[in-house]
């Protein structure tokens, strides 16, 4: 099922015939609406003259998030706002607040681009797609819900939080999509049982559209372990509109529609382009966006590209799993690591629960100390303190032989560590730099 | 042979607490009780009178709980009882992963062995006349 069956489907160069026009269009209206973009081309010695193929698209500088910062609010806005129909802002909590302003057919393409993937997913008008993104600011909970309705879905609208009734409902009006993050969902997993109920048996859900947080194939086994659904990956940054791209049936990655998006994978340190199927940053330059344009945007992300045609037919390039985010990466003791390695260790052992936390401190020597704690799974068969010791140098010497570091590992009781309705935030780093 | 409740708990205030809670709230009486403690956390084993209900309610409470087949032995409350049991089982190599004891109001002692070979211990332990056998209410 395609929900734009010409487009979805086109060949190789159709697609690059399309970016190239948008491209040079692209490039040649930012350089006269915006004067930050103007300013950005003359300090890289490029004018829009030089774009003349795709190849081109190294000689462009880069943007990113401290430019919106910088320019906070309206900066780098290329249209009037008489033409914006819509603010979403990011929450600040790392920064100042970011803000993102949509035209109508940036709101039309944003819809049309999750359509696709919900479509690509299997969601269908005879879906009842429960929604537990936040609304309002967030581009995630009204993201979902104007694609979920075009697509003709049924929408229970029902934001974060309050997890009594979202298990409720979602049991009487028979919920059959959730779309939500995944950590919530393995949080609503657990407070359902609490409450008696199984998900896979009480209840109708058949599916899950789970992102905004990094998540690893482990934690997507876990979900579906537990509540019997089939779990999606979804992709997308307020920035670049909002959730915008998910996995297909295939779940062999992530559809960028190429006729609205360009992507790259570079090197963070370099800023070079990599080869295909290496990892590096993603790098996305918006072909149709008219509000808030972005070139070369750095998201941050880090995952690697896939070009070959998806077994579902559709030939828009895949993005693999986000392995992590290039400003999550912890440095420890002069090693790099992905909280997204930790998670992937940590899943794979049956005895550890689905929640977790890493702490960083700095040791008064000066060495850092790298902190694991994992709540006990109730499946895991404990008589002596032998056996948790155990358990947790077996946890460790896993961690090391990922990470190359030793980490701490303390094991507490299920139930104990913090839960997240939002995006979890489980890396504390405690270090005074 | 009797079954034995494990439970793990973090080393916090308030921990034994919650499971205590959890068995005053279903009337589960504690017949002997332990804590194997090892730093940042511990080990809560104990025999009480009504185990399965025990075990679902922690379960259900939350926490990581295990039921193991252990050993008890009835001896008199006097001097020397535990020595000629912990010779005998040494004598026939059987190694003890840990024991503990509660006296009741009968004059008599019950002790609870966790060993490496149970079968072995079973043997042994018939022969002195001491393997307890019957049910703890």
């Amino acid at each position: 099922m395609y929900w734009n069956p010409a487009v979805e489907r086109l060949n190789a160069k159709e697609l690059e015939e399309i970016q190239e026009r948008r491209l040079k269009a692209l490039v040649n209206t930012v350089y006269h609406y915006s004067p930050f973009y103007r300013r950005r081309f003359k300090e890289a010695g490029v004018t829009p003259d030089d774009i003349k193929t795709l190849a081109d698209l190294p000689k462009l500088p880069f943007t990113k998030k401290q430019d919106l910062r910088d320019t906070y609010p309206f900066g780098m806005f290329c249209v009037p706002l008489s033409q914006v129909v819509r603010f979403h802002a990011s929450s600040g909590t790392t920064g100042k607040p970011t803000v993102v302003g949509y035209t109508a057919n940036d709101i039309r393409n944003w819809v049309e681009s999750l359509c696709r993937g919900l479509v690509s997913c299997g969601v269908g008008s005879d879906d009842i797609m429960q929604i537990a993104y936040g609304y309002g600011l967030f581009t995630g909970g009204l993201g979902f819900h104007y694609a979920a309705e075009r697509i003709g879905a049924t929408v229970l609208p029902i934001s974060a939080g309050n997890t009594a009734r979202q298990i409720e409902l979602m049991k009487d009006l028979g919920s059959t999509v959730m779309a939500c993050t995944p950590s919530y969902m393995i949080y609503l997993a657990e407070y359902a049982s609490q409450m008696g109920v199984d998900i896979a048996e009480d209840t109708k859900l058949r599916a899950g559209i789970f992102g905004a947080e990094p998540w690893s194939e482990e934690t997507r086994k876990r979900i579906e372990d537990r509540t019997g659904i089939t779990a999606y990956d979804v992709y997308g940054t307020s920035e670049l509109s909002g959730p915008l791209f998910t996995e297909c049936t295939e779940r062999n990655g992530i559809h960028i529609w190429a006729d609205m998006f360009l992507i790259e994978i570079i090197d963070p340190k370099t800023g070079e382009q990599v080869g295909e199927g290496e990892k590096g940053e993603l790098v996305v330059t918006t072909l149709t966006k008219e509000a808030l344009p972005l070139i070369r945007w750095r998201t941050g992300d880090i995952t690697y590209m896939e070009s070959e045609k998806c077994g579902c037919g559709r030939t828009h390039p895949r993005i693999m799993r986000i392995l992590g985010r290039a400003d999550d990466m912890l440095i420890i003791r002069g090693v790099n690591v992905f909280p997204s390695q930790i998670e992937h260790v940590l899943m794979q052992i049956p005895e550890v629960g689905e929640h977790y936390m890493i702490i960083v401190d700095r040791r008064e020597d000066g060495l850092d100390e790298l902190t694991v704690q994992v709540e006990l799974s109730e499946r895991a068969e404990i008589d002596t303190t032998g056996d948790i010791l155990r358990l947790e140098k077996k946890i460790a010497e896993k961690l090391k032989s990922v990470l190359n570091v030793w980490a701490k590992v303390e094991v507490v009781n299920p139930g104990t560590l913090q839960r997240f309705e939002g995006k979890a935030k489980r890396v504390i780093d405690r270090r005074k730099i | 042979m009797i079954k034995q409740i494990s439970v793990f708990v973090e080393n916090r205030p308030g921990r034994l607490a919650a499971v205590t809670e959890v068995l005053t709230k279903h009337e589960i009486n504690i017949r002997a009780f332990t804590i194997a403690d090892a730093g940042d956390f511990g080990i809560i084993r104990m025999v009480v009178d009504k185990t399965d209900e025990a075990y679902r309610a922690l379960k259900d409470a939350g926490f990581t709980v295990r039921l193991t087949d252990v050993l008890a032995v009835e001896v008199e409350d006097r001097p020397g009882a535990l020595n000629r049991i912990a010779k005998a089982l040494g004598d026939a190599g059987v190694n003890i992963d840990y024991v503990y004891a509660f006296t009741s109001e009968k004059h008599k002692a019950l002790i609870i062995f966790r060993v490496d070979n149970k079968e072995k211990a079973k043997e042994v332990l018939e022969k002195l006349g001491v393997l307890f056998k019957g049910e703890i209410g």
